[in-house]
């Protein structure tokens, strides 16, 4: 049951930042696509119906995470209380950015909202890079099983480790360059025009990085927490997500670069399916471990110290399974009403 | 200051500042869907065009709604992980409900009744106004089962780690206590979003003289303000008294400020208590009030605070005090404007008693204080409990979390939530100040 829960978190997680992603992604870059307030004011009608719907995987898997393992909960979001708290301040100076803009037409006022849209949209999208860095490398547990992480310490990844060092900055960074890709990649097929190249351009250009961290981050990975490759010799078909990791990096190339109408679309996709590969390797590699301690192995959380009743989370399935079958069919019907192209009017 | 009056501090501040928000936002929910009623039933363009004129002061305050709502759940963790992990296993039920029956319903459909007018057409369009006013009340409802499980916990069973776990899935759903609470809140929801639209119909009556869509504003408003009201005494808040008088003995006497045991306990309306020499300063007394509203009979026996042990009262008796009888007598002062307006109404002289119409156009922030003290009554009642009769307040807030990170991020909500203010203000009052033309 207790494996059911993390399945389960991991997944909407991981469509967390698929959805949510490639709004935060197409706010990061919103000033490098887009070179006049009517190509902004373009880009923000792409995600002015969808961003909220987005944000609400990130609240339900909160929630989720809440009843199925409350000591998780508990020690994780006390101990990563500073970065919570800028993470909040952050959503919200987007949500409102993304809102407050169209109502008021003055040039002034829209340009300030975007701008506080775009970076917060870029630090967003930082943080949680960091966030699983931080999970990935774990934390140093006290004898109550708490914690309590600083911003930073000595920037290394043993000892007394704080929410930033050299590992989670690096995770950081391949959350920027993943999902700004992603965004583009978004704002490619919903746009037209000079947008669109531009959106085609910045994925482009910003793929080969995302090749270099995506390597670098692995390798530090492995040398952060080398348990992670336990799991995958015990289990060799996991090692389908890294490789969906690999096809999907190429495939992002190959469908960026085509001309074919399908196609920005299908790169779009590509970068869903390179971020899904993404998390749910490090999922399935810290699996059934979920916040491990970077001090002494046997104090970190896992899916079994940290999880509430048999009951609970048996009746729990039940209604979980009805709502995201019903979520997921508000969203399939969400996203065929806004799948067209928005056009710039001359 | 100590972490735990930061912490109390915090979460107090940011729930208070973001219920603002869902209490307008639930309520005009309904009055839109109403609206969108209308106008499928009798296609006169004028109510689609006054439901779209709402949908914009609802989609603004709607936003505000959610990045100020979504800190209230991440603080369960944040500032209150020991009270988590106490009673995930049974509250974190009722809030991961929240966001997958609720919050996805109403999102997705927000921004397809928002932007998709056109595209949906008139039934398509008068369904996802449905489905927003569906997705919000439900979400109310989780909110308020979680809550009602604090007041009254019901449905659990104790594991050896002392932690509480749900037994009785239906049972924690059905709660007693949330029955009624939520009818009562959903009352005061929509009282400040009747209010709300009868104000600004007043003001464009005031200001345009025969303005169509003030007409309409202020009698949808008046009606649904003056139910409302009505039900906020009868049955809802007499019902909700009864569960005190049961339940939360102790909470009751301190509301009403009645320290000592008596037989035909008189009510007090007005008076400042004193905690100190246990009695209340300045009284002002409905004789045997207290004992026949309690227990239906004058001479019935109230206890007072002197009959419980002194660690069971609430910890700021004063405070709930005042804050109970400010919302009785708002809701006193609802009920009576109301009917005196509903009576000009029936007389065909409502829109030429200006004096009337100034009223109600003031009167619009009075629902937000009521909802609010309201609120305040029930948590400061609740004290010193935070699951009552289970876990105390001072057991549950995070020991990581020091007073000075608790400050830090207090200050921080402080300064966000000034500027948000600000903005809202100054939005709402540009979409209400614009001529009528822009109705068209």
């Amino acid at each position: 049951m207790e494996t059911f829960w993390f399945i389960a978190i991991a997944l909407m997680l991981t469509t967390y930042v698929v959805l949510d992603g490639f709004d935060l992604g197409a706010g990061a870059i919103l000033h490098r696509i887009c070179k006049s307030n009517s190509e902004r004011a373009l880009v923000i009608e792409a995600i002015g119906p969808v961003w909220d719907g987005n944000e609400v995987w990130l609240v339900a898997a909160g929630g989720t995470l809440f009843f199925a393992f409350p000591r998780l909960y508990a020690a994780s979001f006390s101990g990563f209380y500073l970065p919570l708290m800028m993470v909040l301040w952050l959503l919200m100076l987007r949500g409102i950015g993304i809102e407050l803009r169209n109502h008021v037409h003055n040039e002034m006022w829209q340009s300030l909202w975007d701008f506080v849209f775009s970076l917060s949209s870029g630090l967003l999208v930082f943080m949680f890079g960091a966030a699983l860095g931080n999970v990935i490398r774990g934390v140093q547990f006290d004898s109550q099983g708490q914690f309590f992480s600083p911003l930073w310490t000595n920037l290394r990844t043993s000892g007394n480790t704080g929410i930033l060092d050299w590992y989670t900055i690096l995770t950081g960074l391949v959350a920027v360059v993943s999902l700004t890709i992603h965004g583009a990649h978004y704002v490619a097929a919903r746009s037209a025009g000079s947008v669109n190249l531009r959106a085609k351009r910045f994925a482009s250009l910003a793929w080969w990085p995302l090749l270099a961290v995506t390597g670098a981050s692995l390798a530090a990975t492995l040398t952060v927490r080398p348990q992670i490759h336990e799991n995958y010799q015990q289990k060799p078909w996991l090692f389908v997500f890294p490789v969906i990791v690999l096809v999907s990096l190429g495939l992002m190339r190959y469908f960026n670069n085509s001309q074919r109408p399908a196609a920005e679309w299908a790169a779009f996709l590509s970068s869903a399916a390179y971020l899904s590969g993404l998390l749910l390797g490090a999922a399935a590699a810290l699996y059934p471990v979920l916040l491990p301690s970077n001090n002494d192995p046997t104090v970190g959380l896992t899916i079994y110290n940290a999880r509430a009743s048999e009951y609970g989370l048996r009746v729990g399935m039940m209604w979980w399974i009805v709502g995201i079958v019903l979520a997921i069919g508000y969203f399939i019907f969400l996203y065929r009403q806004v799948r067209e192209k928005i056009r710039l009017e001359a | 200051m100590d972490a735990l009056t930061l912490h109390r501090l915090q979460f107090a501040f940011t729930i208070t500042y973001h219920y603002l928000f869902p209490q307008l936002t639930m309520g005009l929910a309904l009055l839109i869907v109403i609206l969108k009623t209308m106008y499928l039933r009798n296609g006169s363009e004028r109510y689609n065009i006054a439901s779209r004129f709402w949908a914009k002061i609802f989609g603004i305050s709607f936003v505000f709604g959610v990045v100020t709502g979504i800190p209230m759940e991440f603080q369960f963790g944040t500032n209150w992980a020991r009270f988590s992990s106490f009673a995930g296993g049974v509250i974190g039920q009722t809030l991961a409900m929240e966001g997958t029956f609720a919050f996805f319903l109403e999102s997705a459909f927000l921004g397809l009744f928002l932007y998709g007018e056109k595209k949906l057409g008139r039934i398509g369009h008068w369904i996802a106004a449905l489905m927003v006013f569906i997705g919000s009340w439900l979400s109310g409802y989780f909110i308020i089962a979680t809550n009602a499980w604090m007041q009254f916990p019901v449905a659990y069973s104790v594991a050896e780690n002392g932690a509480v776990h749900v037994s009785d899935f239906w049972g924690l759903l059905f709660n007693p206590w949330a029955f009624w609470q939520y009818l009562h809140n959903m009352g005061g929801a929509l009282l400040t979003g009747a209010f709300a639209m009868a104000a600004v119909g007043a003001f464009y009556l005031l200001r345009d003289h025969a303005s169509t869509y003030g007409r309409l504003y202020l009698r949808l408003g008046l009606v649904a303000a003056f139910s409302a009201s009505v039900w906020q005494l009868f049955p809802t808040g007499d019902q909700h008294g009864q569960l005190l008088a049961k339940h939360q003995p102790v909470t009751l006497a301190a509301m009403e400020g009645h320290f000592r045991t008596e037989t035909g306990a008189g009510i007090a309306i007005v008076g400042q208590p004193n905690v100190e020499t246990m009695t209340l300063d300045n009284p002002l007394h409905v004789p045997g009030m207290l004992s026949f509203l309690t227990y239906r009979r004058w001479e019935a026996e109230v206890r007072g605070l002197d009959a419980f042990p002194r660690d069971t009262w609430p910890d700021n008796i004063a405070l709930l005090y005042y804050c109970y009888h400010i919302m009785v007598g708002l809701g006193t002062m609802f009920i009576a404007v109301t009917s005196i307006a509903m009576l000009q109404l029936v007389r065909k002289k409502l829109e030429s008693s200006r004096w009337l119409l100034w009223i109600l156009m003031l009167s619009f922030p009075f629902p937000f204080i009521a909802n609010t003290a309201g609120w305040l009554t029930a948590e400061l009642g609740r004290q010193p409990w935070l699951a009552y009769g289970l876990l105390r307040t001072s057991e549950g807030s995070s020991l990581n979390v020091s007073s000075g990170n608790t400050l830090f991020s207090l200050l921080g909500f402080m300064g966000m939530y000034t500027v948000i203010s600000i903005l809202f203000v100054l939005l709402v009052w540009k979409e209400i100040g614009a001529r009528e033309e822009t109705h068209e």
